[in-house]
């Protein structure tokens, strides 16, 4: 049991890392697509479409394997050393990079939502377009985006356990080990189960507390 | 450094999985259908006897992963010695079946969760004209209630079919040859091996999304 607990907290790590990710990328992506150029907005709807497209096991293991191919062609042309793709690193950058794209419609609709006499009050009053940005748009952006955020990272926390099919030493992996070890593969895995259902359920407390602090008014 | 041609041997094995994750799809789509409809009307019934057990099943299925649902069927079921000795053993031996439990059952707690929200939005009006003119209860669920919520379930819908679609990747965590299993035993070229299937399951998905498209431009015409 201390083993399993020991792989969440890889578990937990991975999640951590790629929400950190998945904003970032949400962040950049939705202002592509708010944004005035063409390109970058078409290069916004492209990211989203791939990923909507293309299942996430199929993403890891394209960004895990393929990654490892790429590395090795940079290596041989740099004369470089052996470079091994971490599957903690490739888990972190699919999760975030699939993410991202969910994210980035969840930010790109909670900008929306903003009222636009808001930012133009603020521009009225003299302050420069960085500062309405920071001051008047990103908080009113932050209530509404909580609930899609809240749901994205739900999703995302049960996405988590695909990180073992490319040999992350994480929970479920642990669970699989134990599993074979005692012979009791139900138990270990119902458990996995019982700790995601309990996080699953405890996050949207954490978070309706962030809602309290950024109140949504309608 | 992409070489496709290196697939070229491989096309055949590419449409046997290709076959596996259509009939895997199309099979637990069904189930999911046939059980979620009575398991809606239940969720979304005023009775607490009848909601609260709906509730909990789908809540249990939604919030754990599908890939640990996959594994407690496959790998956890065997533990009991019950269930080696029971009849059903030979099915749940057999990885198409636990994959097709699996998803059937995931499919089967969002599409119930979906419909039960369809429902709800159906107008009380029309339930009550319907009664007013002596029509019975069956007849209105059948005639009008149904009808209805399944039509304003549509678009969503259209996101389970897809949703379904890729969750049918983790089938290949159990041995089941389908896509991305494929893809998996192409031991060289990962990168194009892995970039077909990904080509594969981009193609099913913009076929189900403009599909879908055309049904939500024929049925639901008098919503928008």
């Amino acid at each position: 049991m201390s083993a399993i607990l020991d792989g969440l907290r890889v578990t937990l790590g991975v999640a951590a890392l790629s929400v950190m990710v998945a904003s970032v990328l949400g962040v950049l992506g939705a202002a592509c697509k708010l944004g005035v150029s063409p390109v970058l907005k078409r290069g916004a709807g492209l990211y989203i479409t791939i990923i909507r497209g293309i299942p996430e096991l199929v993403l890891m293991l394209l960004v895990f394997y393929g990654g490892q191919a790429a590395v090795n062609v940079v290596e041989l042309a740099l004369g470089l050393d052996y470079i091994d793709v971490n599957p903690f690193v490739a888990g972190v950058l699919t999760l975030g990079f699939i993410f991202g794209a969910y994210l980035t419609e969840t930010f790109r609709g909670a900008i929306l939502a903003v009222p636009r006499g808001q930012a133009e009050a603020g521009r009225a009053l003299g302050l420069r377009p960085m500062q309405v940005r920071r001051l008047i748009v990103a908080p009113q952006t932050v209530r509404h985006a909580l609930p899609g955020f809240t749901n994205t990272l739900l999703v995302m926390v049960k996405a988590t356990a695909l990180v073992s099919v490319i040999g992350l030493d994480d929970m479920v992996n642990r669970a699989g080990l134990a599993a074979s070890a005692t012979r009791e593969p139900f138990t270990f895995y119902g458990a996995l189960g019982l700790i995601d259902l309990v996080t699953t359920s405890v996050s949207p407390l954490a978070l309706a507390a962030l809602a309290r602090r950024f109140p949504a008014r309608a | 450094m992409i070489d496709w041609s290196i697939l070229a041997g491989a096309v055949p094995a590419f449409l046997a999985g290709l076959r596996v994750t259509l009939l895997l799809l199309v099979t637990a789509l069904l189930g999911g259908a046939a059980l979620s409809i009575p398991l809606a009307l239940a969720r979304a019934s005023d009775r607490l006897w009848l909601r609260g057990p709906a509730w909990t099943c789908t809540y249990v299925v939604h919030d754990t992963p599908l890939l640990m649902q996959l594994f407690m069927i496959y790998f956890g079921l065997a533990q009991f010695e019950w269930v080696r000795d029971s009849m059903a053993w030979p099915l749940l031996r057999s990885a198409w079946f636990c994959a097709w439990l699996a998803l059937t059952l995931n499919t089967t707690a969002y599409t119930t969760e979906m419909l039960a929200g369809a429902l709800r939005t159906v107008p009380r009006g029309e339930v009550e004209a319907a009664r007013s003119l002596g029509v019975s209860p069956g007849t209105v669920l059948r005639h009008v209630v149904l009808p209805a919520a399944l039509r304003r379930a549509l678009p969503q819908y259209g996101n389970e079919i897809v949703q379904m679609l890729h969750a049918n990747a983790l089938a290949s965590t159990v041995t089941l040859v389908e896509v991305t299993r494929v893809a998996r035993a192409q031991s060289f070229r990962v990168t194009e091996a892995f970039g077909a299937a990904a080509i594969v399951y981009g193609a099913l998905t913009a076929i189900l999304v403009f599909g879908f498209r055309a049904l939500e431009r024929r049925y639901l015409r008098h919503l928008v």
